[in-house]
């Protein structure tokens, strides 16, 4: 329209340089680099020579001549490898959850998306209404409720069945991630499913359809572009979080997550490693997008979508 | 019975979605300092929230961060959006999708990454780094809401306010501001929202000095969640409830179906 | 905005004019010198580490009460464990100004050349510090603040033979699978296994290291949850039978939970004291030493040891506290009756092969090895699937 109004970008542009191309370009150098301990004669030391020194210099006072200098590997990338367990089994977690919040999901968003205006809006309400409360002291209270004195326990406790052991087992992990991100599947299949006409099924069960047909051949079709963004908003945070399985996993079930934290700010400080195990997550994050994307039947407007 | 096991259902799903907040809201009155054993009610909790100067201050800082954030990331979001529309089709998808990649990317990897960057530059960690990551982070949610109000535009009504003899200024505030206002104020409380409730990213970029609320709320997981805290949430639940209803009324009252629809939150 | 610059105004002036008692800290420190000069300081320390005020009558706030005494603004933040406050440090983006860390900590920032030296004309009160506690290596960078040693706090009514207890082995019983709570630190879990073997907790042996990994691994799938100050709250409620902590922290949660108990196995524990440094990069270094000073005031330290129950290096504080805990062997045990050993900061290399073991243990799921193959092939079969079924479509709208 006008070539003038481009320029509005231009503040933006250069946050974004800053801000997300940077960053990420750090995670890169970060995960490509390590400090390598050097003698005086700027010889670089192997582990055994460098403990063989330590352990010399351990009786004295004196500093140890070893200097430490920023040096290209492919260490931390190569370790990384080591840690694909832990990736493979956040990502099966990640994906039961996802599959449980469509199974969930799915009918709720229907049944929503068929409501009067006016019920849409307060169930809708209502669905967003726990993402205010902070998701820590949510996830939290299911502590309160799976613990082996908790309320769940309780309960069953006065039918005379139980206790059960629920919390810090994978299956309370999974809960904790489908509860957080349940809304995130919910949202954009239902704001996909009010764009279904009823005319369209109406035409679809008066051609002959029964409702089952209807189902797989008209309203899951239609609502596919909702179960791919759906998918990609649970299934992203769930493998990456790193405080559900620390609340809810007793920290027996380390997830990715907590993998990378533990490198940054936990107890084993490594941040080379951390960025490292970053950057296959972020790539095992974009693989995973892709495949989600082909869902979509290729339909290039992303935008909007996401929401 | 179809209907019963259709409602039953949605009771199930609702009563999933809220156990939790019900686990809070009661604690928040219960007397005991334990979680699973009841005390008596009592609205101690409230009124020692008070006298707490951790948890008071850390709201404020989460208030404030949110606030300038958001505000900033709407100034900074619209003209992005304004911008990045009149570009030429392939620097318009590479800008956009570098812009998703906050969103799309794990959170947990946004924040090391800005924390490497903030780190790098030698940054205090405190409001300004915390300020920085949030909007960093809410941008493109301004963006992804303002952009399709664009597309809606009907493109002519700015030639035709030119023509009328409007500068480009005038034209901006009088025509476009107006057409995709509904979009940046979505976007700017999408943005206040995301803020509030951030967690991850705050954890790599806050500092001594500066704590929001999740991050309090975090260290207190680690031991015992103080039932203050739960006062705290029941109120904000509560306030947020009344928010909620004033504006579906006030919606439905104008009888203007959809306008929030995409809106609040998703 | 304004109004706030007021109110601390008027507080200011109203704290001039009207000095506090102050009779309860030594009237001779200058307290006031950085009042009205907007002075700042960051303290991390420990989670419940400090007096803090619950609300109840007569509680001490120790940080509002500096902070009335000296008009220095405190940030007070916590950490859950020596290798976290390290990893804060280090990762550089936080400036503290005071930090707690315990022993072998402070030798590692030493060695690492992460400490400030302390000016002790700044700290007139380290004269009440028990020399028993000033260890030389860590001299002048910090000046204690509480001992204790690590224990085993159980629950009466889920162990049936308290003589188990006297060993670790105790830990590594399948009898109290799931109900076994561990130390969430690289430091402490070892130690527990070495002691455990024999070996001393500060080896640089990698052999040794090895077996006490390898120990830490055998006894993971019985441990219900690694955790740091968790465990107050899942001993208090019940939740486990076992959990090897800290002693002080042993007697606030016997206070909270009456069946709980402590002891303290045989094969030897460890023995720490915790200690204020100001680390490199502190902004204002003699806002520190007066905070330091401050925590080392007979009343501040009597308040704060009151309310964390560990035990003081304070010697005027100790014998202002009542006889039964003077006499109380869990606060101040007889040295000479348990084994203990302290930690020292080990060579870098062994740090690093420590913190290697700890997140291998850590990150040792029990997921079957077919999980990755299976997971790669089946993500390319959906994406072969989709295509394959594309490009049929579009074929079929072709024709």
């Amino acid at each position: 329209m006008n070539r003038k109004s481009r320029w509005a970008a231009g503040p933006y542009i250069l946050w974004m340089i800053i801000f997300v191309i940077v960053p990420l370009v750090l995670i890169g150098v970060f995960a490509f680099t390590t400090d390598a301990p050097f003698d005086e004669n700027s010889k670089r030391l192997t582990q055994e020579e460098l403990a063989a020194i330590e352990e010399e210099y351990a009786e004295t006072d004196e500093e140890l001549p070893v200097t430490y200098k920023t040096v290209f590997t492919w260490d931390n990338i190569l370790s990384v490898s080591q840690y694909l367990p832990v990736l493979f089994n956040s990502a099966w977690l990640a994906l039961i959850a996802t599959a449980i919040c469509l199974i969930i999901g799915y009918p709720l968003a229907y049944f929503m998306s068929r409501f009067r205006a006016s019920s849409q809006r307060l169930v809708q309400m209502l669905i967003m209404l726990p993402m205010w409360m902070n998701f820590l002291l949510r996830t939290y209270a299911w502590m309160t409720l799976l613990e082996k004195n908790g309320w769940i326990n309780r309960i069953f406790g006065l039918i005379g069945v139980g206790p059960f052991e629920m919390i810090n087992t994978q299956g309370a992990v999974v809960l904790g991630m489908v509860y957080n991100y349940l809304p995130f599947m919910i949202l954009p299949l239902y704001s996909v499913m009010t764009k279904i006409e009823n005319h369209t099924i109406e035409a679809a069960q008066d051609l002959g359809a029964g409702s089952i047909r209807v189902f797989t051949k008209v309203v899951i079709p239609l609502s596919m572009p909702g179960i791919a963004s759906g998918i990609t908003m649970v299934f992203v945070p769930a493998v990456s979080t790193f405080i559900i399985s620390r609340m809810l996993g007793g920290g027996t079930n380390m997830l990715i997550g907590d993998l990378i934290d533990l490198q940054f700010l936990g107890n084993a400080y490594n941040p080379n490693l951390g960025a490292a195990i970053s950057l296959v997550l972020m790539v095992f994050i974009l693989l995973c997008m892709s495949i989600t994307n082909q869902l979509d039947n290729g339909d290039e407007e992303m935008e909007g979508k996401m929401l | 019975m179809k209907k019963f096991a259709k409602n039953f259902y949605i009771f199930l799903v609702f009563l999933f979605l809220y156990a939790p907040i019900g686990v809070l809201i009661v604690n928040s009155f219960n007397a005991s300092k334990s979680r699973s054993v009841w005390g008596g009610f009592t609205f101690d909790w409230y009124s020692k929230l008070l006298h707490d100067e951790t948890i008071l201050k850390s709201l404020v800082t989460t208030l404030v961060v949110a606030l300038v954030a958001s505000v900033i990331s709407t100034l900074l979001g619209t003209a992005a959006a304004i911008g990045i529309f009149n570009m030429k089709k392939n620097m318009r998808s590479l800008i956009l999708n570098i812009s998703y990649l906050p969103i799309i990317n794990p959170e947990i990897v946004t924040g090391v990454s800005l924390m490497l960057l903030f780190v790098s530059f030698k940054m205090d960690f405190g409001y300004i780094t915390l300020i920085l990551a949030h909007i960093s982070f809410c941008v493109p949610y301004v963006i992804l809401n303002v952009l399709p109000k664009l597309r809606q535009m009907d493109k002519h009504l700015i030639e035709a306010a030119l023509d009328l003899g409007c500068n480009r200024w005038q034209a901006f505030t009088k025509v476009t501001l107006p057409e995709i206002m509904p979009g940046v104020i979505t976007g700017f409380l999408m943005s206040v929202t995301y803020s509030v409730d951030d967690f991850v990213i705050s954890y790599f970029t806050h500092g001594s000095k500066a704590q929001t609320l999740s991050i309090t709320i975090y260290s207190m997981t680690r031991r015992k969640v103080s039932p203050k805290v739960n006062a705290l949430s029941t109120l904000i639940f509560v306030a947020v409830l009344t928010i909620l209803i004033i504006v579906n009324v006030a919606d439905a009252k104008r009888n203007s179906p959809k306008k929030y629809k995409k809106g609040v939150k998703a | 905005m304004k109004r706030m610059i007021l109110l601390t105004l008027c507080l200011c002036t109203f704290i001039s004019v009207f000095p506090i008692s102050s009779s309860a800290y030594s009237e001779d420190y200058d307290w006031e010198r950085f009042k009205g000069k907007n002075a700042e300081i960051n303290v991390y320390n420990w989670g419940e580490y400090i007096s803090i005020d619950e609300g109840n009558e007569g509680d001490y706030d120790t940080v509002s009460e500096f902070e009335k005494l000296t008009g220095i603004n405190v940030n007070y933040t916590t950490f859950a464990s020596n290798e976290e406050l390290y990893a804060k440090l280090q990762s550089g983006g936080a400036n503290y100004d005071v930090v707690i860390p315990s022993d072998y900590m402070i030798g590692r920032l030493i060695n690492e050349d992460m400490l400030l030296e302390l000016n002790y004309d700044n700290i007139p009160n380290v004269k009440y510090i028990d020399e028993r506690f000033k260890d030389p290596l860590y001299d002048p960078y910090s000046v204690p603040y509480t001992w204790g040693y690590v224990g085993l706090i159980y629950n009466k009514t889920m162990i049936d033979d308290l003589g188990e207890l006297e060993s670790w082995d105790i830990m590594w019983n399948e009898k109290y699978a799931n109900n076994i709570l561990m130390f969430n630190n690289s430091r402490d879990a070892f130690a527990i296994s070495l002691f455990r073997e024999g070996y001393s907790v500060n080896t640089s042996n990698l052999k040794q290291l090895e077996a006490a990994a390898r120990e830490l691994e055998k006894q993971k799938p019985i441990v219900q949850s690694y955790v740091m100050d968790e465990v107050f709250d899942k001993m208090g409620g019940g939740e486990a039978a076992l959990a090897p902590y800290y002693a002080g922290d042993a007697i606030t949660m016997m206070e909270d939970n009456p069946d709980l108990g402590f002891a303290v196995p045989k094969e030897g524990t460890n023995l720490f004291t915790d200690s204020m440094c100001i680390p490199k990069g502190a902004q204002n270094k003699e806002a520190a030493e007066m905070f330091i000073n401050f925590m080392c005031e007979t009343e501040t330290a009597l308040r704060n040891i009151e309310y964390i129950c560990y035990s003081t290096p304070h010697t005027e504080a100790f014998k202002l506290l009542p006889e039964d805990v003077q006499n109380n062997g869990i606060y101040y045990p007889d040295l000479e009756k348990i084994k203990t050993e302290r930690f020292y900061a080990l060579p870098e290399t062994t740090t690093k092969q420590i913190d290697k073991m700890w997140t291998d243990i850590m990150t040792n799921t029990n997921t079957s090895p077919w999980l990755t193959p299976i997971f790669l092939v089946a993500a390319l079969g959906f994406t072969a699937f989709i295509n394959v079924r594309r490009t049929m479509k579009k074929k079929q709208n072709e024709l």
